[in-house]
Order: structure tokens, then sequence, then C-alpha cells
């Protein structure tokens, strides 16, 4: 399927340094595509060459194949990390404004708008004036403004931030039905978690370049390391006795009569192998496989780097 | 386009819905008026009956004094010194002091406890003075009508001739209408200039620019709020022009009315009576040709007036966009507005000397110059445009250079705002400013 939207060999300069070098990415339609890097890596650079707020010194976008134009403005949904609102103005009205200014209809607006505070409940607000909401309210409102023409693309810089627990939840959900219908999500932040729970691609940028980009279950495949760690009760020193050369223990912990350990398979072993050899010396409880969390990759890449320029 | 309009909407509905908006909308002609009421009102009114205690030196020949309804005067034997002593415990308002020789010196003295009003000074002076009159034409054998044949009145009236042959009559008395409303430019372009700096620093502050300029090009949202601005500038000039215009009249109609009463007018002396009458013709007669109001060609002015406070608006707001988009607060813009606003306070002081001399050359350059013209072009072209005024290729040429140098300012601003509008908390200086004007879109 022809990606979203694809970025060729983006560079962007400025006076005193490259915030971009040859960036080349590709969001799959549909998908939610984490744009991850430490700061100052060149994330809201190449979000704003996206937005068309700045253009590249060279390099080319295109959404759906065409190359990015005035038009593609109107299929964009963009949500800054540094937002806000005019504090003076009634919320309503502002948000009527603002959906306007994406080339929507005052009726359409009103309607959409309408509905959307009618299903986070927010409806009383509307005569506000948003210097009386507080911090997280502004940002729903500000939510809702991004995703209210229903554009294909959405751009969402650290979306999460300034909200409860209940109202991310409540945020992730509509990002993921959003997704459902149609919209493909670009979905910048440094929080982890949230990158493995909801991204299925992501990119990885660092110092101006890509160091890594891919499905987020692929890139976990590479970065496994075959590791496994088990839980058993019986005696460890029966255990240690039964290992065999195949693999190395890594960690060892026991308490309250359950030990725990980990083990790397060196070689072409399997699991099996390993289970085979130590299941008649102690009762095995469990046996998962040590996935590297998009945390360790994100620490493990950044590091690497830093070490190589050292 | 359509979103340029959204835009000046809104700046200008928020503008123009602002409490701070209706006030200054309403409170300012009405200080305006009020302020001009209060001093004719004031400097009118005859607070109390005047009591004059008349102590004549000169005995008995000022005895025609004659009491009215506000002016009561009474003579006394008194010298001066007991009628000084006895001043504090008695009814008197003042003292006339009529000294010995009145005739050669001409002056008399008044002393009062509390400051009488025009009207009782110009009462008892008009009547003192007839009484001189009268006793010098006797002491040198003059009579009344041939006094008045020789009493002249002489007034010497200067006439610019043109080689067209055409005349017409020097005053300066237009170029003070042309200041009028090049200050009014001056104040108009400094007070909507720092609204366009205001929103520009808010929408900075409040970080909605980049959701803003997500949707719009900078420059269709940097247009969009100058052009709303100067439309809510516009706005409240009209408002001001119409209550000033409807509170002066409401004024002159309940305040005034007694001035043509029969009754009060009957209490001037006829030659007061004379004065009033020559100043209104002078100043307030609207019927007579000769009347500021009535030489001054309004809609030549006005248009002019319209062209140049946009002209210069749009210059100078632009610049005024620039700072707010390179500064974080307000408190940085000032290292940046004292070099924008220097042009615009030489102007003004500029005008204030070329008042009396519109066709010099410093009136010259200083209305060619586009960061000038706006409120000197003003002061000139109030004298006329033409024969015998401003030469029309220097009015063409200075409105020309005008819109060549907003053009100019504008696009200039442009690159620094759009620059400016995405930088936080970075400290700008003039060669940071040399740079973003040499980045390329």
């Amino acid at each position: 399927m022809q990606p979203l939207l694809t970025t060729q060999n983006i560079v962007k300069r400025y006076a005193n340094h490259t915030a971009l070098e040859n960036v080349s990415i590709s969001v799959p339609k549909q998908s939610i595509f984490g744009l991850l890097g430490p700061n100052g890596a060149g994330k809201t650079s190449l979000i704003r060459i996206i937005n068309q707020i700045t253009a590249p010194d060279e390099g080319e976008v295109f959404i759906n194949g065409e190359k990015l134009r005035q038009k593609h403005i109107e299929n964009i949904g963009y949500l800054p990390e540094e937002r806000g609102l005019y504090k003076k103005m009634k919320v309503g009205e502002q948000a009527l404004y603002l959906a306007q200014l994406k080339g929507m209809s005052k009726s359409d607006a009103l309607r959409k708008l309408k509905e959307w505070f009618e299903k986070f409940d927010i409806a009383t607000w509307w005569n506000k004036k948003v210097e009386e909401l507080s911090k997280g309210m502004q940002q729903k409102i500000q939510f809702i403004i991004t995703v209210l023409h229903e554009p294909e693309l959405l751009i969402l810089d650290e979306p999460f931030t300034g909200f409860d627990p209940i109202n991310t939840q409540l945020i992730k959900d509509e990002i993921l039905q959003l997704r459902k219908n149609g919209a493909t999500v670009i979905f910048s932040t440094h929080n982890m978690a949230s990158v493995e729970e909801i991204c299925d691609h992501i990119v990885l940028i660092n110092k101006a370049k890509t160091i890594l980009e891919g499905a987020v279950s692929d890139i976990k495949n590479t970065y496994k390391s075959n590791v496994y760690e088990i839980e058993f009760k019986g005696n460890m020193m029966a255990f240690t006795n039964a290992m065999w050369t195949g693999g190395e223990l890594l960690e060892k912990a026991e308490k309250n009569g359950t030990s725990k350990v980990k083990i790397k398979l060196l070689g072409n072993h399997k699991p099996n192998d390993l289970l085979q050899a130590i299941i008649q010396h102690v009762e095995v409880q469990s046996l998962n496989e040590i996935i590297p969390s998009m945390n360790d990759i994100f620490i493990q890449k950044v590091t690497e780097i830093k070490e190589e320029i050292q | 386009m359509n979103k340029t309009l959204l835009i000046i909407k809104r700046e200008f509905l928020t503008r123009v819905k602002k409490k701070s908006f209706i006030v200054m909308t309403i409170l300012g002609p009405l200080l305006i008026a009020g302020l001009m009421i209060a001093v004719i009102w004031f400097g009118m009114k005859e607070s109390d009956q005047q009591f004059v205690l008349v102590v004549d030196d000169t005995n008995p020949v000022f005895s025609e004094l004659k009491s009215s309804a506000s002016i009561k005067f009474e003579y006394s034997d008194m010298s001066l010194e007991q009628a000084q002593n006895i001043f504090y415990e008695s009814d008197y308002t003042s003292i006339l002091y009529i000294p010995e020789n009145i005739l050669s010196a001409n002056t008399a003295k008044l002393y009062f406890k509390k400051q009488p009003g025009v009207i009782t000074i110009k009462s008892v002076e008009n009547q003192v003075e007839n009484i001189i009159e009268e006793q010098k034409l006797l002491l040198y054998n003059v009579d009344r009508e041939t006094y008045d044949k020789i009493n002249t009145d002489f007034i010497l009236d200067p006439f610019k001739l043109e080689k067209s042959g055409k005349q017409e009559a020097v005053d300066s008395s237009k170029a003070w209408v042309g200041f009028g409303f090049g200050l009014l430019i001056y104040m108009f372009i400094f007070l909507y200039g720092v609204q366009v700096m205001r929103g520009v620093i808010e929408e900075k502050t409040s970080r909605i620019i980049e959701v803003i300029i997500s949707s719009v090009k900078p420059f269709q949202l940097m247009l969009g709020k100058i052009i709303g601005v100067a439309m809510v500038g516009l706005t409240q000039f009209l408002l001001w022009v119409i209550l000033t215009i409807t509170i002066v009249t409401a004024a002159q109609v309940f305040f005034f009315t007694d001035m043509m009463d029969p009754a009060v007018q009957a209490q001037m002396t006829t030659e007061m009576m004379e004065q009033m009458q020559q100043s209104k013709s002078a100043q307030f007669n609207l019927n007579d040709p000769n009347n500021i109001v009535n030489r001054t060609d309004w809609g030549v002015m006005l248009g002019l007036f319209l062209f140049y406070f946009l002209g210069g608006y749009l210059l100078y707001s632009a610049m005024f966009a620039a700072i707010g988009a390179a500064v974080d607060n307000e408190t940085d813009s000032q290292q940046f507005i004292l070099p924008v606003s220097l042009p615009l306070i030489i102007a003004y002081t500029v005008s204030t000397m070329i008042v009396n001399n519109p066709e010099g050359p410093a009136a010259f350059w200083f209305s060619i110059i586009p960061l000038t013209s706006p409120v000197v072009m003003l002061v000139r072209v109030a004298i006329g445009i033409g024969d015998g005024g401003v030469p029309y290729w220097e009015v063409g040429l200075s409105m020309g250079l005008l819109v060549i140098g907003f053009l100019l300012t504008t696009w200039l601003a442009a690159k620094i705002y759009r620059t400016g509008i995405l930088m936080y908390g970075k400290k700008v200086n003039y060669k940071e400013l040399w740079k973003w004007l040499r980045y390329s879109s």
C-alpha cells in the first residue's frame, strides 16, 4: 500500500547548525507512527516542514504521492508541543475561529464542535473564557480543535502532557478510534511506555539523522538478544548443576523458595533445549523471552552513537 | 484571502468588544467636549452677585457707574486704606480704586476676595473706559461724532499674488488645522502600532502562534492583524468625530442659549456686544466665508488624512509587528521601539516648527520622506494644493514614496516576523535581526 507520507532526503540548516540531515521517512497509511529522539534531535524541525511552517533547504515531502502543497494544510491536524489559546477569548468562539482557519465552513464547524463538546461532556464551557479553564481543560479543547476537521494526517507532539491518567486514557482511546476511522497519526513523544502501547511504526532521530526506522515488532525482534527468564521451585544448586554449555547464566535471585534466573542462550540453542536440560532437576513455573523495551532500545541506540562520536 | 478576512474579522471584533475600547470611545469625546465646555462655562459664569465698593480719588466725576442685576456699585468717602481695612468685615466682593491721575495713567485697580468672572471685569472695564473717554472728549473739547470718525481700527490684509493672477489670503491658521490632523495621525500610529505589537506578543507568549501558522501563512496573520487594528482605529476616529459633534451641539443648545437671551444681552454694554459680535464672526459664525472652518477644504483634508493615516500606520505597524515577533515580552521591546518611534517624534517636532513656514526646505524634505511625511505633509497641504499651495508633483511624490515605503517595510518586517514568532527564549539583538532579514523563505 502506498504510504500516506514520505519525506525524501530532507535537509534543514540554520545559521549555526544542521537540524535535519538527509532525513527520509515513510509513514504507512492508518498507522500510528512514533517520531522519537532526544531533545534537540530535529523532531520539531521535521514536523514544521511537514506542516509547511518552514521549508526544507533540500529534499521533498509527499502526501499520498503528491508533492506537499498549500492545499494539504486542510488534510493535516497539528497539535504542537508548545500550544496555547487566546486567553481572553471565549472557548466556543475560539474553536470556531480556528476551525474556520483550517478551511471548515462555519456551520460545519459549529455542528461538529457541538458533537465533540457533548461527547467530552464539556458543553457548559462554550461561553467561558479560556483563562477560566484549567490547563488540562485547555488541552482537551486543543485536542478537539486539532481533530475537528477530520484530517487524514494527525501530528501530535507530546499529546498527553498535562493530562491526568483518566483523561490520558480518554485521549488515547480517541486517537485509536481516529486511526480506526482512517486517520494516520504521527506521534512525537519522549514517553516510551506510550510508544510501546500505541505505535506500530517508529523512526528514531538523533543529531539530525535517522538512526532507526521500522515496525515496532520488527525492531524489537532485531534487538532481542536471546535472553530468557525462568521461574522455578527447587534448589538453585541443582539448577546450576543442570545448566549446560549452551547457556550463560546472567542473573539469579531467590525469594520464598521461588528462584528467578536470566539465561542467555548461546549458538543455535532454542528454549526447548534449555527446558530439556533442567526439567528433571527443578520444577519450572514459567519461561519468558526477555524482549527489550523501546526505552532500552532508545537509550542503547543513542548512547551507541554518542560513543562512536567520542 | 478568505482566511485573511477571518483574521481581520477576529482582530477587529475582539478589540471593538473590549470594555477599554468602549470606554475610550465614549470617554474620549466626553473628556474633550467636557473640557472645552468647562473652560468656556466657568469663564463666563458669574457665581455670585458682585458688590463693588468704589473708592474714587477724583471725586465726584465717576458717579456715572451704573449698577445692574449682577453688579452693584456703591460709592464711599473712605480712603483706599480705610476701605481695605474694612473689606473683609464688609459684604463687598471687591473694591474699585480710581486714582487721581486716571486720565493720564489710564489705569484703575480692582481688589477682590475671590476672582471675579471675565464678564464682571469686562463690564467694569468698559464702563470706566467709557467714562474716561467722555471726560477726555470734554477736556479736549472734541465732540463724540468727530471722535468716532477719528477712532481707527486698522487692519493689514496680506495676499499672495500668484503668477496666474490669482490672489489668496496668506494664513497660517489653515496650517494649524493641518497640524491638528498631523497630530491625530501621530497619536493614532503610536496607539495602534503598539496594539499590533502587543497582539503579536500575546500570540507568541500564549503559544497559539504555532497552531495558527500551521493553518495560514505568517504573512496572512501579520497582514490580518495590521488591517484589523487599522479598522479599529478608523472606527474609533469616526465615533469620536460623531460623538464630539453631537456633544458640542447639544451643549451649545443647553448651556449657551441664555447668551442669546435679550435680558442677558441688555445687561451688556453696547461695546461688549460689538466685541462679542466681532469675535463671533471671526471664529464661530459658520455663515462667514472668512471663518477658518469654511476656508479649510475639508474634502481634500479628510481624503489626505485617511491616505496618510493608513499609509503611515501600515508603514509603522509593520515595524511594530516585527518588534513584537522578535521579543518574548513587552519589557524587551523597549530597545527596539525607540529607534522606530524616533522618526515619528522628529516628524511631530518638525511640524510644530513649520506651521508658520509651510513652504521652507525643511517642510519640503520631511514631507517627502515616507517615515515623516504622514505627519508633516498634512500641515503643508492644509494651505492648499496646486496653485498657491503645495505643488501637485510634491504631493504625488510624497504619496508614491509612502506607498513604496510601506510595501518595502512590510516586506522586510514580514521576514523578521516569520522567523521571530517561532523563536522562544532568545535575547534578540540587531545582529540577529539582520541575519533573519537575509534568511530565504
